[in-house]
């Protein structure tokens, strides 16, 4: 296959898995087969990318020589772009079934609309991860927002539009109102918008104005939720849990992160920022969003609240690699990008499940739940262990790089990411602890009372009857023990991720 | 064919001109309204045949009325800006038409239906003649025949609120026509010429004479061009007739309007900063952009956009973003450079279609469910869908969302912004874009978010949708492959520019 083809079938397959959806809308078992069929196909595409760009190789597209004068609707397919497709594209499927499990259990109404609108997400974070240049990934960055407003909204009650207000008024306020005028000023002082190693703005602006650009661009990418812009991201909880797990902890706040990440090393360059300390402010920023966020996330008590406060705090990670403008930092932000991913799913998967079949919320009314759903609670020890970042789990490698990348000249930082490890045990940690060895609220079951909890819910194996009655439909378990499995996994991949994107900061894997 | 085409400038006024009286005459509306719309049709047909011919020129086509030549006679000019207003305001004519079909039968009073359709002819006829004349004098001339039949079309709606706005657009528009014509003559009077290139010349010469001290006389002169121009154009603050007009107005007649009216006039006021007074004269020494257009553009479209969130129905929200929207056609001018005016020429494509297919989609919603009360739209996602997305589709235009026609106009806008240093000015008209975020989405959640009322009926007017869809799907085919048009926009802006005295001598004798 041609590399225009390849990258137009990953595009495409989506919007026709949309299309399925919606024809098929009358017969649930079938429209979730066509969602089925367009993730695997997807994921199985974009994986067909991987071998070229490993050796090198990036793949591109044009499609339209002019969206805009002077800049083309072209994708190209480079490293961090990669890997953004394959968390977002790889984390589909899983979420589908999910979703179809959690959609049921949960009897939601107008399914075929959320699938579709899904569907078109992912259709649009994929364009955002193949995006050539700033033009391109400006489109599918508003494509993005406007399809996932009537997710985020699906409930369509007065508490949903209040969401959605904050979440459009927010994305949209800063994408137009910094991002596009970023945009356009780089294009007018640059004269292309193409993403390019080594950046495009050397030698075209005055320096002076690099902090205030790196700020329209930082803020402008509102998905990122750098605080104070954060607030969208606790309201968009409102959504079905599917929701806010691939697209609340993945597709759209990754979308965001990405962004980031890809404009510092190829709009900017890192010799650029490096040699004028202009991002130097934003390393403070994101280490405060990082150190509140957290702290806010103590105090939730809402289950999902807590976790999008944590991914508030998670993202700022990333933020802070790209400011760090070190090579580690950058790879240390790559790597967090799909750590984070894995496990954040992870634990909105367990919160869902939580919700389908205990019917709870709340991580005051969580005690003793490990006994009831032992795989659930189990798998959300997991994540957390690997958000927190400790070994075996995936997460403690994108946390040991930006910990590198902060070490040389900016030291202080490397403290801020061990206190707020601490703090991430400190919200984490107790939720599975109350729930293996808590006893249940007198009033729920009235099998309570013996104190002993099982340690973790490793004991899985001998599945013995009623061992998982007070667990989820199984379509939202397994999904959610794939998910945990893989932040192990990815403890002991990670090399590959590394050997992917050290290439465009120019280290060796 | 080649003879005909020869003749095209001056058949895209006279068909619409020749068949409005012929339709008062017919009295018969069905009869009435074909030809109405086949008239339109022939001369959108003329004003894409134009673009192209003008596409293969390098100068401007100019065509002699009668064989007499220019300056003595009247001469029509088929410069790619010209082609490209009358080709555009060609096709939403012919559009509106298609959208009256079935809704003027319930909201113009049975037995003037033929006259509808004549006044509607007159007034497109006059647009075109204005936007294509040389001659100074026939756009006075043009401008009144079109906004006599615009006066006369307003007060066509269905409710008696249409007479006083009727007459509220009447008393305005005639100042402002009457200022026009005092400025007109007042040029006459220094240059002692009609023809716009004639004119152009001469007062060139007079600023070289002298260019520091101001022709008092030409001063004046261009004071009241372009407070009448404002008032047409309904520039902030002289916007008070526009709200009330494209709100009464029956609902074609308001997407006929929003797309072509103030577009011309648009043109117009391009053709008297540019060309008349000369870009150097009246942005360099007279700081004409910089100082009066500038911060009344940018108060338009602040309280324009403003304005709108708080009305109570659809038209009227429309109309008052087309307060705000007009703000950026004029600041697009303020600069005073090609790539401002440019951008503005490309806003006016984007805008004249998007706003014009936003209005065929209020004249579907009124259809459906008799009301444009924005109170009234509860629902309207699940009982019209495609109406309702149609909607948002081109309300995300209005934003400026990439994809859509706006995104380009208002890239060119920054990027003219840009190109001039005015950094602030690029960061307002971003800002000024949220704000319609705010009154396009106050409309999706009352259409998405409350529940459909039971015992409503919903009457759907599917031939409403016809014109609305081609119009939105036009703005989002020029989002994505814009290339074309920001060439023609790009040549139509240079062409504007070039000094009078580059062009070569007017050519004398023969036509065509």
């Amino acid at each position: 296959m041609s590399p225009e083809l390849t990258i137009g079938l990953c595009l495409a397959m989506p919007v026709i898995g949309a299309l399925l959806v919606a024809l098929t809308g009358k017969k649930p078992n079938l429209r979730e087969a066509m969602t089925g069929l367009a993730s695997l196909a997807t994921i199985g595409l974009v994986l067909t990318l991987v071998a070229p760009v490993m050796q090198g190789d990036q793949p591109q597209w044009v499609v339209v020589d002019a969206l805009l004068p002077g800049v083309p609707l072209a994708f190209r397919v480079e490293p961090l772009g990669m890997l953004y497709a394959l968390v977002a594209a790889g984390l589909w499927p899983v979420t589908s079934a999910y979703a179809v499990g959690y959609m049921r259990g949960h009897h939601e109404t107008n399914q075929t609309r959320f699938f579709v609108c899904f569907a078109l997400s992912i259709f649009a974070a994929l364009g955002i991860a193949f995006a050539a240049n700033l033009g391109t990934l400006f489109l599918f960055y508003e494509v993005l927002t406007l399809c996932t407003y009537p997710l985020v909204t699906h409930h369509q009650s007065p508490e949903a539009r209040r969401s959605g207000r904050i979440y459009l008024g927010i994305l949209m306020g800063t994408s137009i109102g910094f991002l596009l005028l970023a945009i356009a000023w780089t294009y007018a002082k640059a004269g292309t918008l193409d993403f390019r190693r080594g950046g495009i703005l050397a030698g075209h602006i005055d320096p002076a104005m690099l902090p205030l650009l790196l700020g329209l661009f930082a803020y402008g990418c509102g998905k990122a939720a750098l605080m104070p812009l954060h607030r969208w991201l606790p309201n968009a909880m409102v959504a079905p849990t599917p929701v806010s797990a691939l697209l609340h902890a993945v597709a759209v706040v990754k979308a965001g992160v990405f962004s980031v990440l890809k404009i510092v090393v190829y709009v900017f360059g890192l010799d650029l920022l490096h040699s004028t300390g202009s991002s130097e402010w934003l390393m403070w920023v994101a280490a405060f969003t990082l150190l509140m966020g957290s702290l806010i996330a103590f105090k939730q008590d809402n289950l999902k609240a807590r976790l999008a406060y944590s991914t508030i705090a998670q993202l700022a990670y990333i933020v802070l690699g790209a400011a760090l403008v070190t090579p580690d930092g950058i790879v240390g932000g790559g790597l967090h990008i799909a750590t984070h991913a894995v496990g954040k799913i992870t634990l909105f998967f367990c919160a869902g499940a939580i919700l389908v079949a205990a019917h709870k919320k709340n991580v005051s009314e969580l005690d003793g739940l490990g006994r009831t759903m032992p795989l659930t609670m189990g798998a959300f020890f997991i994540a957390s262990l690997s958000i927190i970042g400790v070994p075996p789990m995936g997460g403690s490698w994108s946390k040991w790089y930006l910990a590198l990348g902060a070490a040389d000249e900016h030291a202080i930082f490397v403290a801020v990411l061990m206190v707020s490890s601490l703090l991430n045990i400190g919200y984490l940690i107790p939720i599975p602890v109350r729930a293996f060895f808590f006893p249940p609220k007198a009033d729920e079951h009235g099998d309570d009372g013996q104190g002993h909890g099982h340690g973790h819910g490793h004991g899985g194996d001998d599945a013995k009857g009623g061992m998982f009655a007070g667990e989820a439909p199984w379509l939202c378990v397994v999904p959610l023990c794939l998910t945990a499995v893989g932040c192990v996994v990815l403890f002991f991949m990670a090399h590959w991720v590394v050997r992917l994107i050290a290439p465009i900061v120019g280290v060796a894997g | 064919m080649s003879g005909l085409k020869a003749h095209f400038p001056v058949l895209l006024v006279v068909v619409p001109l020749l068949t409005a009286p012929l339709l008062a005459l017919i009295r018969q509306k069905q009869v009435a309204r074909a030809l109405a719309l086949l008239s339109a049709l022939a001369t959108a047909v003329i004003g894409w045949g134009l673009v192209i011919a003008a596409r293969e020129q390098v100068e401007p086509l100019s065509y002699h009325l009668g064989g007499w030549p220019p300056p003595i006679g009247i001469e029509y000019v088929v410069s790619q800006a010209s082609a490209f207003v009358v080709a555009i305001v060609s096709s939403i004519a012919a559009l509106g038409l298609l959208l009256g079909t079935r809704e003027t039968r319930k909201e113009v009073t049975e037995g003037q239906q033929h006259l509808y359709y004549a006044a509607y002819l007159l007034c497109l006829a006059g647009l075109l003649g204005m936007a294509i004349t040389g001659d100074a004098f026939n756009v006075f001339v043009f401008l009144e025949i079109s906004s006599l039949s615009t006066y006369s079309l307003v007060a066509m709606g269905n409710r008696r609120r249409a007479f006083s706005a009727a007459f509220n657009y009447l008393i305005l528009g005639t100042i402002g026509g009457t200022f026009v014509l005092i400025g007109i003559g007042l040029l006459y009077q220094v240059t002692g010429t009609l023809n716009v290139q004639d004119i152009a010349h001469r007062v060139q010469e007079l600023e070289d004479v002298a260019p520091d001290s101001h022709n008092l006389t030409l001063l004046v002169a261009f004071v009241f061009m372009i407070v009448g121009l404002g008032l047409k154009l309904a520039v902030f603050p002289l916007h008070q007739w526009l709200p009330g007009a494209y709100a009464e107005a029956p609902a074609a007649v308001s997407a006929f309007l929003a797309g072509t009216a103030t577009k011309v006039i648009y043109f117009q006021l391009l053709r008297t900063t540019v060309v008349f007074f000369g870009a150097a004269h009246v942005f360099g020494a007279l700081r004409f952009g910089t100082h009066v257009l500038m911060p009344l553009s940018i108060a338009g479209m602040f309280i324009g956009s403003i304005a709108a969130i708080y009305q109570p129905t659809l038209k009227r929200m429309l109309a008052y973003s087309s307060v705000g929207q007009v703000g950026y056609l004029t600041l697009a001018l303020s600069f005073g450079t090609e790539a401002g005016v440019q951008a503005g020429l490309l806003h006016l494509g984007a805008h004249a279609v998007t706003k014009a297919g936003l209005f065929c989609v209020v004249a579907a919603i009124v259809a459906g469910v008799g009301s444009n009360r924005i109170q009234r739209l509860n629902g309207l996602g699940k009982r019209m869908p495609i109406v309702a997305f149609a909607f948002v589709l081109g309300g995300v235009g209005l934003i400026g969302v990439p994809g859509t026609s706006g995104f380009v106009s208002k890239w060119a806008l920054l990027q003219a912004a840009f190109a001039s240093e005015h950094y602030l000015v690029a960061g307002l008209v971003l800002l000024s874009s949220l704000v319609a975020v705010v009154y396009v989405w106050r409309i999706v959640e009352v259409m998405y978010f409350q529940a459909p009322p039971v015992d409503e009926k919903t009457t759907h007017d599917n031939l409403a949708m016809v014109p609305a869809l081609i119009l939105l799907g036009a703005s989002v085919l020029f989002g994505l492959f814009p290339d074309q048009v920001v060439e023609l926009a790009a040549d139509a802006a240079h062409q504007l520019f070039l000094e009078p005295g580059s062009l070569p001598p007017l050519p004398t004798g023969g036509h065509g």
